[in-house]
């Protein structure tokens, strides 16, 4: 080939492939979330561009630090993007996200007061994220180890399981986690020495740290753990849609509770589209199906969870007054408390080598 | 001329740049840029692609002496480069040897490929099937209490062992193709003579072939010393609680905590570690070699 031939190709290459990365069009719906976190389900799309025309483009991350430099980084990329809602008050002080017109999402009123009033999403009257679903960090079993489910916190730490014990890679849950066993308040941490030390007690009982729901679900099928942290949607995944004996525990000593919701970027050019997307996303048999085929966590939207039935465990047991009264919903975390967890975390790692 | 040469050279070099082109446009785009990137980063407080406001620091290196962990973990990542290079070299130069001086033709072909065969498979692969064989239940486990009398309980997953054996296993056939280069271009007359002036096989071994073959010992020894000290993905899968080294604290600061600069310098005092040990060590290899 002749030089001027390979520059021509090249250029043609080049010009192709921007003009992919750039061609927002305008009934697109470009979608930033966690993978396999819903709004990728492939029957759900599918449904949603059906009903409404718009096509979904689906980009994910694997951290909030990602997310937000992604919306900083590519104004008027996103229309939809789904954000923790201890991270809401730090995207809306960017001016990442916009207020939302909620007369336009039918499921709106549905939403359970305390969530839609939340004032980590709401910010001078104006509600700048729609709460989806909300859930626990909580403690799962491995229910071929146990004949009946244990109640405290204090199971981990348990002589007889040591060596299968395991718990997630991310110093924020090891941290607020051993704020619970300490019988701390996982927002206002006063004595991190306890956290500490409860966690250096931890480690020997440890088999590994877990990052994924796939690490936990394969420990499990393998029997090489009786107990760790999990996420709730997670361990309903893990016994719906692996079939694995897993059986999530809330401890009476509490557990982290977490909101997730959707936001919409400033500068999306195709708002319409994203509350039409949002309203499904909160839409009751949008939760159900997701919630039969895959196992999810639990809906913000009230008729959603009602149109469960009256055994599912997102119902019965996350529904219960009493679990109400003893999980903490995270507040956000400043970037120096991110600091000290995070050295404390690798810390303790270091040690137990 | 003089005058004649520099022209002639001249002129090779002018024949001989589009063949280099292609290579050095390579090597600058790929490695160089992204390189330097990360140099201007590891000076930073934050990342310019964050939005934020950024301004030139040194506390991402100082942060690295401020914290004893950085040192202990610098340490062990240097420990375990040392222990997987060594078995590489127990494991790896018998078979060298054997595929360049004991196997011929077809079984020679056969046992190359068997050789080379890992490296056909993705490294994730590779340790995830470690993972199955190394566990308690797992291949291993049931494989030898199939076969011996008495009930043994092996469970090598999530420990020290486990990620020596998954980082020997993806680095092995280094040394076995380097050694095998240089033990093959061994003359057998050389090892001939040496046995038939009454050199035992063991002083033909010393003598001979070791120092014959030491350039190629020298070049797998450093092909896995310098990734293995960076290793990541090993340790964080087969070592369980025991899997933090320096590789893994870099990578958190790249993925979990999206602290880029950290990062970037950690890999250069990392680099700088790695480049100081190979120079010190290159003059007495020069010697031995």
């Amino acid at each position: 080939m002749r030089m001027p031939d390979l520059t021509a190709l090249l250029t043609a290459t080049a010009v192709f492939t921007s003009a992919l990365a750039f061609a927002a069009k305008a009934d697109e719906v470009h979608v930033l979330n966690w993978k396999g976190y819903g709004a990728d389900e492939p029957w759900a799309i599918e449904a949603f561009e059906k009903a409404t025309g718009n096509k979904v483009v689906n980009d994910f991350f694997n951290s909030e630090q990602e997310m937000l430099t992604k919306l900083r980084t590519n104004p008027g990329l996103y229309d939809v993007v789904m954000i923790n809602a201890a991270f809401n008050d730090q995207a809306m002080a960017e001016k990442l996200i916009q207020p939302i017109d909620t007369s336009k999402l039918p499921n709106f009123p549905d939403i359970s007061k305390d969530k839609a009033g939340s004032p980590m999403l709401v910010h001078d009257g104006k509600v700048y994220g729609v709460p989806w679903v909300w859930g626990l960090t909580a403690l799962a079993i491995n229910e071929k180890s146990f004949d009946k489910p244990p109640t405290s916190i204090a199971e981990m730490w348990d002589p007889a399981h040591k060596g299968r014990v395991t718990i997630r890679d991310d110093a924020v849950e090891a941290v607020q986690f051993g704020a619970i066993a300490t019988g701390q308040n996982i927002n206002d941490i006063k004595d991190i020495e306890a956290v500490k030390a409860k966690l250096t007690s931890l480690m020997p009982q440890i088999k590994t740290f877990w990052s994924s729901e796939n690490d936990w679900n394969q420990m499990a099928a393998s029997n090489q753990i009786d107990i760790g942290t999990y996420w709730s949607g997670s361990a309903d995944r893990a016994k719906t849609h692996f079939k694995l004996p897993v059986a999530l525990v809330i401890p009476q000593e509490g557990a982290v509770a977490w909101l997730d919701a959707f936001s919409i970027p400033v500068g999306s050019k195709n708002v319409a589209g994203a509350e039409a997307f949002i309203n499904y996303m909160i839409d009751p048999k949008f939760y159900v199906e997701w919630v039969t085929k895959v196992g999810a966590p639990v809906s913000a939207n009230t008729k959603a969870v009602e149109a469960l039935p009256g055994d599912a465990f997102n119902r019965k047991v996350m529904g219960d007054p009493a679990v109400a009264k003893r999980i903490q919903f995270q507040a956000p975390i400043t970037d120096a408390q991110r600091e000290t967890y995070l050295s404390l975390w690798q810390q303790l790692k270091v040690d137990v080598k | 001329m003089a005058a004649q040469v520099a022209a002639a050279s001249r002129s090779g070099l002018r024949s001989a740049l589009p063949l280099l082109a292609p290579a050095y446009l390579w090597l600058t785009v790929a490695i160089f840029l992204p390189l330097s990137a990360m140099v201007f980063f590891s000076f930073m407080t934050d990342l310019p692609l964050s939005g934020k406001p950024w301004a030139f620091t040194l506390e991402n290196y100082a942060a690295f002496f401020s914290q004893s962990l950085y040192l202990t973990l610098l340490l062990a990542s240097l420990r375990l480069g040392l222990e997987v290079t060594l078995w590489c070299i127990v494991i790896g130069y018998p078979a060298a040897y054997v595929l360049a001086k004991v196997l011929k033709g077809r079984s020679r072909e056969a046992i190359f490929l068997l050789v080379i065969l890992p490296f056909w498979s993705n490294g994730l692969v590779r340790i995830f099937s470690w993972a199955m064989v190394l566990r308690e239940g797992g291949i291993l486990d049931t494989a030898l209490n199939a076969v011996l009398p008495f009930k043994i309980n092996i469970d090598l997953m999530y420990s020290y062992p486990a990620v020596i054996i998954g980082l020997v296993h993806s680095y092995v056939p280094y040394m076995v193709l380097t050694c095998y280069l240089t033990l093959q271009a061994i003359d057998d007359s050389l090892i001939e003579a040496g046995r038939s002036l009454g050199a035992s096989r063991l002083q033909v071994l010393n003598r001979v072939i070791i120092p014959l073959s030491l350039p190629g010992l020298v070049a797998g020894a450093a092909l896995i010393f310098v990734p293995v000290v960076g290793s990541f993905m090993e340790p964080r899968i087969l070592g369980g609680r025991t899997g933090t080294f320096y590789g893994t604290v870099i990578e958190d600061q790249f993925v979990a905590v999206f602290n880029w600069p950290l990062g970037a310098a950690l890999s250069f005092i990392l680099l700088a570690v790695v480049l100081v040990i190979l120079a010190v060590a290159s003059p007495v290899l020069r010697r031995a070699t």
